[in-house]
């Protein structure tokens, strides 16, 4: 029978050291939505989110509530909505009109991101993804839950280098159309290399064409119990670290797989996966950087940042897998910038850059993220961090991504507010040396040999 | 048998355990075991319940028991007890 110290051990790392689970993401296909005619296609998808979801949010409620967990969102995924589109949008502004059909869907059934305003083009586009593309800047000013991502490229066939340069337009012009609101639909748009099926964290969230029709996934976190753990063994050596991690880890992930089983059973939609990830808040002591700090470097930047990472990515991926019963999505620690105190901490204290930054993706999920940058970057330039980070992606086979804000009319030395779990960020620095030639090519780059590893 | 864990957390007050379990009689609700100990100067308490006879649904006992808590001082919680089964056993 459970004893007194392990009640007061679980309710004590949701009182205080911020364990959620952090969203309970649907997946939902919309392919049986698609109609030639634009009208029917969006009453048919907002028909079946609002009847698939519509107790979504009162369950996660109910469920937070019984265990004393908080679930933090409620969220949804839907197919990529350039297959959902191609047959009746024929301008971008046909798309618009789903963004604006999903955002309502999204208030109806009371989540806060609908994720899946998404094309997959890692190879070649579509007439229908290019529409879809397009359309984006306007889609996410004129809507405020749709999220948006583009798979620009994966390990089996290589980078879309045409995608990866027209993405470098459309994250300026999404700034320029959010400019009101410090270049927000930026934080809502990711650029992905090898792009999961069953993320079920935003922005990169899509219910991908391999699910099934309806989909339950979880996020779990819990920075904060990790970072509590460690502080508990402040000289210990790496065997010892390590195995407090997975230990660590694997509570935090019994607690996302109860709660994906109940969301599952109770709303009658197939459990997924979990998805093992520390995912960072603005809130003080839920931060991955404070954990890098407790596991000995000064400031997230410092030497030894890299590898310190990645003993902490692989050991929560060891921990949590023996949690659950199936682990997909991102799963690995997130580095997001504006969404870390700790990382905004070593930005502002001349600790971290974006190419360490860059360094420090090749072994964690997921990229470049929350990155506030000087407005005035050039798209070209903007299209070439795109291009390195697909590359670390896809040469690597893993999961990379971009979601940089370049915000309207500031530069170095200012600051952005996001504003609630977006955070606020320092703008840093982009080298300032041009890629205009090498993005300018056209094309794609080939996939890479998978023999000869060095 | 639907199984509940409740957490009695705060400065000692004299009666508190009387009241919840005065509640929890009330209410048809079997206390199958009790625990307590002193926590950094804090009253930590733990009771396993069976919810199984209990004449009210999950969600109105909940708000009762924080209610009783929250009238003398302490911080009284309700949680179903699969969440600390599946964390601290394999």
């Amino acid at each position: 029978m459970i004893n007194l110290q392990e009640v007061i051990e679980t309710n004590k790392m949701i009182e205080q050291e911020n364990l959620d689970v952090r969203t309970i993401t649907m997946g939902i296909s919309l392919l049986d939505c698609a109609d030639s005619d634009l009208k029917v296609t969006c009453d048919k998808m907002y028909k079946k989110i609002t009847t698939l979801a519509r107790d979504l949010v009162k369950t996660g409620e109910d469920i937070a509530k019984e265990f004393g967990i908080p679930i933090v969102n409620k969220r949804i995924s839907v197919t990529p909505i350039s297959l959902v589109g191609s047959a009746c949008c024929r301008t971008p502004g046909d798309y618009v009109q789903i963004a604006k059909t999903l955002d309502r869907a999204a208030k109806e059934v009371g989540v806060n991101f609908l994720g899946g305003y998404s094309a997959i083009v890692s190879k070649g586009m579509t007439k229908s993804d290019e529409l879809l593309i397009c359309s984006i800047p306007k889609a996410l000013a004129v809507t405020e839950r749709i999220c948006s991502s583009i798979n620009v490229g994966s390990t089996k066939t290589g980078i879309n280098m045409d995608a990866v340069r027209l993405m470098g337009d459309i994250i300026k012009q999404t700034a320029e159309e959010t400019k009101e609101k410090d270049s927000l639909g930026c934080a809502k748009l990711v650029v992905l290399c090898n792009a999961p099926d069953d993320n079920p964290f935003m922005a990169g969230a899509f219910h991908g064409v391999s699910e099934a029709d309806a989909i339950i996934n979880v996020g779990v976190s819990g920075p904060g119990v990790v970072k509590y753990a460690l502080e508990q063994i402040p000289d210990a050596n790496f065997e010892l670290l390590c195995e407090t991690i997975k230990r660590t880890a694997f509570k935090i992930t019994r607690v996302g797989q109860l709660v994906a089983q109940e969301a599952s059973s109770r709303l009658g939609v197939p459990f997924g996966i979990i998805d093992l990830s520390l995912a960072p808040t603005p809130a003080i002591g839920d931060s991955v950087a404070d954990i890098l700090k407790c596991i000995g470097v000064e400031h997230p930047g410092a030497p030894g940042t890299t590898a310190a990472l990645a003993l902490l990515n692989d050991q929560v991926k060891k921990g949590g897998v023996m949690a659950s019963s199936y682990v997909g999505g991102l799963s690995g620690a997130f580095i997001p910038v504006s969404e870390d105190q700790g990382m905004i901490d070593a930005v502002e204290a001349g600790a971290l850059t974006i190419e360490k930054l860059e360094a420090m993706t090749c072994v964690c999920s997921v990229g470049l993220d929350m990155i506030a940058i000087p407005g005035d970057t050039p798209a070209t330039t903007i299209a070439g961090i795109i291009a390195d980070e697909t590359a670390i992606g896809m040469v690597n086979q893993k999961t990379t991504a971009v979601r940089i804000i370049p915000v309207v009319g500031k530069t170095v030395g200012d600051t952005v507010q996001f504003g609630g779990l977006l955070g606020y960020a320092p703008i840093m620095p982009v080298n300032t040396f041009s890629s205009q030639r090498f993005v300018d090519r056209g094309g794609r780059i080939p996939a890479p040999i998978h023999s000869f590893k060095n | 048998m639907t199984r509940a864990i409740i957490t009695v957390v705060g400065k000692d007050t004299v009666g508190i355990i009387a009241k919840v379990c005065t509640y929890l009689a009330d209410n048809q609700i079997n206390i199958l075991d009790i625990s307590q100990t002193i926590v950094q100067e804090f009253f930590n308490m733990m009771m396993i319940v069976d919810l199984t006879k209990s004449v009210k649904a999950f969600d109105q006992l909940s708000d009762e028991l924080v209610k009783i808590g929250n009238d003398t001082g302490v911080q009284v919680k309700c949680q179903l007890e699969d969440i600390f089964d599946k964390m601290h056993r394999i």
